[in-house]
Parts: C-alpha cells; sequence; structure tokens
C-alpha cells in the first residue's frame, strides 16, 4: 500500500496547488525525475462562451446557463494558481450521439474539479468556440468515422497528429458500435453508411468503453492521465499500470461483441460464471442459464462492455489488489 | 493490517458464529453472511443485498436482491453451483433503487465487483455504492448439473430431499430429509467441477470487505476475515451490538494453519495449471487472463 498512501499523502495536503502535487513535489528521499516536456501555455480560458453554455438535457448542467461568462480579468485571476500545470483536452466528436458528452458532463461537480485543478477543456464543439481541432494532451475522440464524410477523415487524422495521447471515448470510437449497423439513408447526407471505430484509421492510445462510457470510468481514465503526464514518479507508476489494461485494450483490435467472450474466455475455459458480463450489458442481451452467459446475439450492439468487464478477459492484481488506495487517491484527488 | 502472499490483506482474523438462533439454524457455518447483513439492513448501512436465492430447481440458486431479513432468511446455506450473483449489480442500483448494496460472493465474484469499481465499463453508477462485499471461501464451484451427477448418481440420493450439502474433511457431503448422510471421497467430485476454477488464484476472497468460510473452525463456527476499512467498521459495529461470539483463531481447531495450507494448495497447484495452459497444444497455448 505504500505507493498509494504516499500519493494519496500528497492530494491530502490542503490547498492542493502545483507546488505540492505536480513534478515539482519529489518525495523528500528521491531524486527529482525528469522535467515532464514543457509545452506551450494553455490557451485562454474564455472557451465557454455563456449563448453556448452547455445545457444538458434534463439536468443542471455541469455549468449553471445562467452563470455569467466570466470577464478576463476574473479568468485571469482564477487563472494564476495551479493551471499551469494543466494538461490540456479536448473533446473530438465524430458520428457518436453525444450520449459520451453527455456522460463527461454527468460528473457533475467532478467536472468542474477536473476542469478547474487538472484539464484546461481546449476543444469541444458543443461545450468550448473553438473550431478547429488545436494541439493538445489528451484527445477524447467520440464516434466512429464516417469514411464517406471527407471532413470526418481529415478530422480524425489532425486529432492523431496534434494529440499526445488519443483516448476512444465510448464504444462507438472504440468498437464501432451501433454505427457498425449503418446502411446509410438517413438525412440529410444519405450517402454517408459506412463507419469505421477511430482505430481503424489511426493508433489509439487508450479504449474507454461503454455505451455510453460511465462518467466514473472518465473520472478514473482523466485523473489517471493527468498524473501520467504531469505526476511524479510513483504518481506516473500508479496511471501507469491503471492505464495498461486499457491501453492493451486499444491494441487488441476493433471489434468487439458477445462473442469474444465465446472466443475469449468461454471457449478457452475461464468463465466462472460470475455475472459481470450480464451485469454490463447496455441492451440485456445476455442473460444466464444455469449459470453460463448466453449471448442473444440479435441483440448485442457490439460495445464490447461485457468482454472488458468480464475478470477473465483481463484482470490485474497489480492494479485491483489495491483497489481501496486507488479508489481513495482518485477521491482525494477530486475534493474541491 | 497483516498482508499474506496467500490470505491477502486483512486487519483481524477471528473465529465467530452469530448470536441469533434463528439465523443459525439455516446457515451454512456460523451464519456470519446472513447475520451481517441482516445487521447491515437493519442499521441502513445496506439498502438490500443481492445473495444467492431459491430457484427453479431443487439447489439451484437463483440471484437474488434481499430487502427484508425473511428474503435474506430464505437464501442462507451454501449452494455448490453457480450463482450469477454479479449479474444483478447494476440492477440492483436500477430498477430495485439501492444506493447502498450489499453483495455476497466467491472471491472471483468479489474480483468481478472490485475491477468493476475500478473500471465500470458497462456499471455506471454503481462503484460508489457498493457498501458491504462479503465473500465466501472457495475452493471450487460446480455447474448445476455436475451437482445433479454427484447427489442423484454417485450419493443415490434425490436431490429433492436433499437438506444441506458441504464439503470438508475431505469429503462432499449429502445430508438428507430423513436423517442419511452420504459422503463422496473429493476424488469423485474433481472431475466434475467448474473448469474455470482451475486458474483461480483467490481462496478466501481477498478482495471483500469481510470474508468469511468453515475451514480454521469447529463445525458450526466461521472462519473470519476482516480486510477493508468498510468491513473494518461494519464488523465493529457489530460486534458492538452483539451480533455475534467470537473466539480468538489462536484458541481454536484447526486453526489459521489448516486454512493457509488449502489456500497454499489451490493457488500452487493453479498456477501450475496456468503455466501448463501456456504450452497446451503444440507451439500453442491457451489464454491466460492475468496481465
Ligand atoms: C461454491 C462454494 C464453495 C465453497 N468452498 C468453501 C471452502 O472450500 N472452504 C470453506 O471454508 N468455505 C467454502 N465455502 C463457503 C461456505 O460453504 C459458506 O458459504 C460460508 O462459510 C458462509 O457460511 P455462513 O453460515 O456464514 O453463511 P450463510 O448465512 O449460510 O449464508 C451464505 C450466503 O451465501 C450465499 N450463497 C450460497 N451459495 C452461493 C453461491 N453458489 N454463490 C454465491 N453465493 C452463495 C447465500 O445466498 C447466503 O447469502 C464455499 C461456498 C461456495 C458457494
Ligand atoms: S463476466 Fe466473464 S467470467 Fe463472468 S460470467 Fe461473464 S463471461 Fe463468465
Ligand atoms: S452482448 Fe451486450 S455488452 Fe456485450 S457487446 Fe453485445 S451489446 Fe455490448
Ligand atoms: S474456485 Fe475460484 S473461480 Fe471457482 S467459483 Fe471459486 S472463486 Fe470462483
Amino acid at each position: 500500500m505504500g505507493l498509494f498512501e504516499k500519493i494519496l499523502g500528497i492530494f491530502k495536503k490542503k490547498d492542493v496547488t502545483v507546488e505540492t502535487r505536480g513534478t515539482t513535489a519529489p518525495k523528500p528521499d528521491e531524486p527529482e525525475k525528469p522535467a515532464v516536456p514543457e509545452r506551450p501555455a494553455p490557451p485562454p480560458t474564455n472557451a465557454i462562451p455563456a449563448e453556448r453554455a452547455p445545457v444538458v438535457e434534463g439536468q443542471t448542467s455541469a455549468i449553471p446557463p445562467d452563470e455569467k461568462v466570466p470577464t478576463t480579468a476574473q479568468t485571469d485571476t482564477k487563472e494564476v494558481k495551479p493551471v499551469s500545470d494543466k494538461i490540456t483536452a479536448g473533446h473530438v466528436h465524430m458520428s457518436g450521439c453525444t450520449g459520451c458528452e453527455v456522460a463527461i458532463a454527468d460528473n457533475y461537480a467532478g467536472l468542474l474539479t477536473l476542469l478547474d485543478k487538472y484539464v484546461d477543456w481546449v476543444y469541444d464543439l458543443t461545450l468550448a468556440d473553438v473550431r478547429h481541432i488545436p494541439e493538445m494532451d489528451v484527445a477524447l475522440v467520440e464516434g466512429s468515422v464516417c469514411i464517406n464524410d471527407k471532413i470526418s477523415v481529415e478530422e480524425i487524422r489532425e486529432t492523431r497528429e496534434k494529440s499526445k495521447i488519443v483516448v476512444a471515448l465510448g464504444s462507438c470510437a472504440c468498437y464501432g458500435n451501433i454505427t457498425r449497423f449503418c446502411r446509410g439513408g438517413q438525412q440529410n447526407q444519405p450517402q454517408h453508411e459506412a463507419y469505421l471505430p477511430i482505430g481503424d484509421l489511426i493508433k489509439v492510445d487508450v479504449y474507454l468503453p461503454g455505451c455510453g462510457p460511465s462518467p466514473q470510468l472518465i473520472k478514473n481514465v482523466c485523473v489517471a492521465a493527468y498524473l501520467l503526464l504531469k505526476g511524479n514518479a510513483d504518481q506516473q507508476a500508479l496511471a501507469t499500470a491503471y492505464l495498461k489494461p486499457l491501453m492493451q485494450a486499444a491494441e487488441r483490435g476493433t471489434e468487439a461483441c458477445f462473442c469474444d467472450l465465446m472466443i475469449d474466455v468461454i471457449d478457452q475455459g475461464l468463465c466462472i460464471g460470475c455475472g459481470a458480463c450480464a451485469a454490463a450489458c447496455p441492451v440485456r442481451a445476455i442473460t444466464h442459464e444455469y449459470g453460463k452467459p448466453q449471448g442473444q446475439r440479435d441483440l448485442c450492439i457490439k460495445c464490447g462492455a461485457c468482454y472488458n468487464q468480464c475478470p477473465r478477459s483481463w484482470f490485474s492484481f497489480d492494479v485491483v489488489s489495491q483497489y481501496e488506495g486507488i479508489m481513495e487517491t482518485i477521491d482525494a484527488a477530486m475534493q474541491e | 493490517m497483516v498482508s499474506d502472499n496467500f490470505l491477502g490483506n486483512y486487519a483481524s482474523c477471528v473465529a465467530a458464529r452469530s448470536t441469533n438462533r434463528a439465523i443459525l439454524a439455516g446457515s451454512q457455518d456460523g451464519g456470519i453472511v446472513t447475520q451481517l447483513f441482516a445487521f447491515a439492513l437493519e442499521e441502513g448501512i445496506i439498502d438490500g443485498a443481492i445473495v444467492a436465492g431459491p430457484g427453479d430447481e431443487p439447489w439451484r440458486p437463483r440471484p437474488m436482491v434481499a430487502t427484508t431479513v425473511a428474503e435474506l432468511l430464505a437464501a442462507r446455506g451454501t449452494k455448490y453451483n453457480i450463482s450469477p450473483n454479479v449479474s444483478f449489480i447494476k440492477e440492483a442500483t436500477r430498477s430495485y433503487g439501492l444506493d447502498k448494496v450489499g453483495i455476497v460472493g466467491t472471491p472471483c465474484q468479489m474480483q468481478a465487483v472490485r475491477k468493476g469499481q475500478l473500471y465500470p465499463v458497462g456499471l455506471r453508477d454503481v462503484p460508489d455504492k457498493i457498501a458491504l462485499a462479503i465473500g465466501i471461501f472457495c475452493m471450487e464451484n460446480f455447474p448445476y448439473q455436475s451437482i445433479v451427477q454427484l447427489v442423484e448418481d454417485h450419493a443415490n440420493t434425490k436431490l429433492d430431499n436433499v437438506t444441506k450439502m458441504d464439503i470438508g474433511k475431505g469429503k462432499f457431503w449429502v445430508y438428507t430429509e430423513r436423517g442419511a448422510t452420504v459422503q463422496l471421497p473429493l476424488k469423485v467430485t474433481h472431475k466434475y467441477e467448474q473448469p474455470g476454477c482451475h486458474v483461480c488464484l483467490d481462496y478466501v476472497a481477498n478482495l471483500a470487505d469481510i470474508s468469511t468460510g468453515s475451514v480454521g473452525t469447529p463445525d458450526g463456527w466461521s472462519t473470519v476475515f476482516v480486510r477493508s476499512k468498510k468491513g473494518t467498521d461494519i464488523w465493529s459495529k457489530a460486534l458492538a451490538a452483539g451480533c455475534f461470539e467470537t473466539k480468538p483463531i489462536e484458541e481454536v481447531k484447526p486453526g489459521l494453519e489448516l486454512v493457509t495450507k488449502l489456500a497454499t494448495e489451490k493457488i500452487t497447484k493453479n498456477r501450475k495449471t496456468i503455466e501448463e495452459r501456456a504450452s497446451f497444444g503444440v507451439g500453442k497455448g491457451l489464454r491466460n487472463p492475468y496481465i
């Protein structure tokens, strides 16, 4: 537990600022880790103009619509503290339903904490008034790529070129998901009929699957990405261990459905009838007959949730055995 | 906090049994699971618990969200076949509307719960709602049809008439309504085990908040490992409320030594199986799920 307690200690310090958190906070008994490469100063944060404030249906949005646009002066005061050490991130919208973006917003106050302490949100067609994909540390890509749409193809290429880490956010970006079933004919671009998961066109670093991805997994991955890019050596080790399975998921490929459980788990004699797959399935395609999962494959939307939730698809004792410490670390990081 | 290679991390280990006779009557061992959930339910620590309730056929469990003590009581006792309790973990927070979920399960099910909390791919809003995860020791599990085969064929007993099954002292025991007891040597049962169990690297539910089993303590008692902060908190409250009679584990026979021995044997054997899987074919192997 030593590692986590150390990291936790760092977060628990009151008034977390760059000095106590980031690269400048080595443990007293260890040499400072090599500095994280410099990157351009974060762009001005008047990125959320009031008229485009995010109003997510049926809920108080993370940023209240009636909140005044921060004036430049206010912004400046606010930005003085820890901002220079934030990572930059953005949301790239390919062919998805915006459910993934809603899932980000569903972190409610947590989203504000993330934006306040760790992340400068530099690009987001729905939330930020920036038209072109900028350089960023982390690009969260929602949706698959319509290969019949020139702009989408250009944008996904550009996303790869301009981002340090590309995260496939949600099952459409990871696996195609429901967009695999598209046959075209929809208004107002009926000829748009072929959609590919982003990993078929660019290298993807991290998978964050789910339809929609859970707000909690988004939170965990964001904190981990921050620690990876800005943390000290211990924090980077933690973040790397945590992200590793999601990186391996990205390497594994762009196809997923119930069949993956059959091929990689059940047929391999590994299934233990725990039920995690059935719990994870967003369309209730999985039932258990005499304890073993049965997939109604006609219902399956190819989201890959069952496969990734299964403890016998991949399981890291290193990480999961430390669940208590890791969850406390993330909770501490999210304290306002 | 003790940190053991085979028994996992734990804050304390004791021998215990419920002080409630009604609970003890139908429980497998010391009634730890049912008593803890009943206490947690009454105290509002949990809103309900996912347990292995009665199913459509005799001794075939069906996962059930118990929200009353009566339902908990109906689910007492070990069913030696698969009850996919984790399948209800999201549903418990949805249709059942629980904010604080209890769940009992085998060590592998505890692994699924913890993986799900850290990597909630399809478990939206579930991670923070796991209020009490109780693990039960587990050497192996069986498909339902294996139990039919063992009880009806090998033990020549109708499943409907069975009142209890148990594995202990090197034997598989079948108790019937009319008081007959049939025992089968474990060498008969081995081939009927669920294959997935043979790569399992946990015997005493290292990832539970509290884990319990019969091994290590006399009949009618249970061995209890109190592990997480949550577990420690709930266990101390239950003790203060007089839910359990306890004895130091050092003072009971056969004690922790046997638990350690069995855990070591299981995990060592299964590690070997994982190694053998790597060269299962000719130049080709089977998957290893652990990364
Ligand atoms: C497949 C299996 C193998 C086991 N192997 C061992 C062993 O090798 N050594 C050992 O010491 N103990 C083992 N146990 C645990 C032991 O049999 C008791 O379940 C445990 O001691 C709890 O007893 P109790 O009196 O505290 O619980 P009780 O109060 O009787 O409650 C038991 C709880 O477990 C739930 N349950 C019953 N069957 C299952 C199931 N199949 N899956 C998930 N939950 C279930 C019930 O619904 C109930 O809530 C095993 C249990 C199972 C299910
Ligand atoms: S999650 Fe994996 S191990 Fe569990 S029942 Fe489903 S396929 Fe089997
Ligand atoms: S079975 Fe369900 S969870 Fe699995 S890929 Fe299909 S839709 Fe997704
Ligand atoms: S032996 Fe392991 S895999 Fe099998 S049921 Fe028990 S805990 Fe699960």
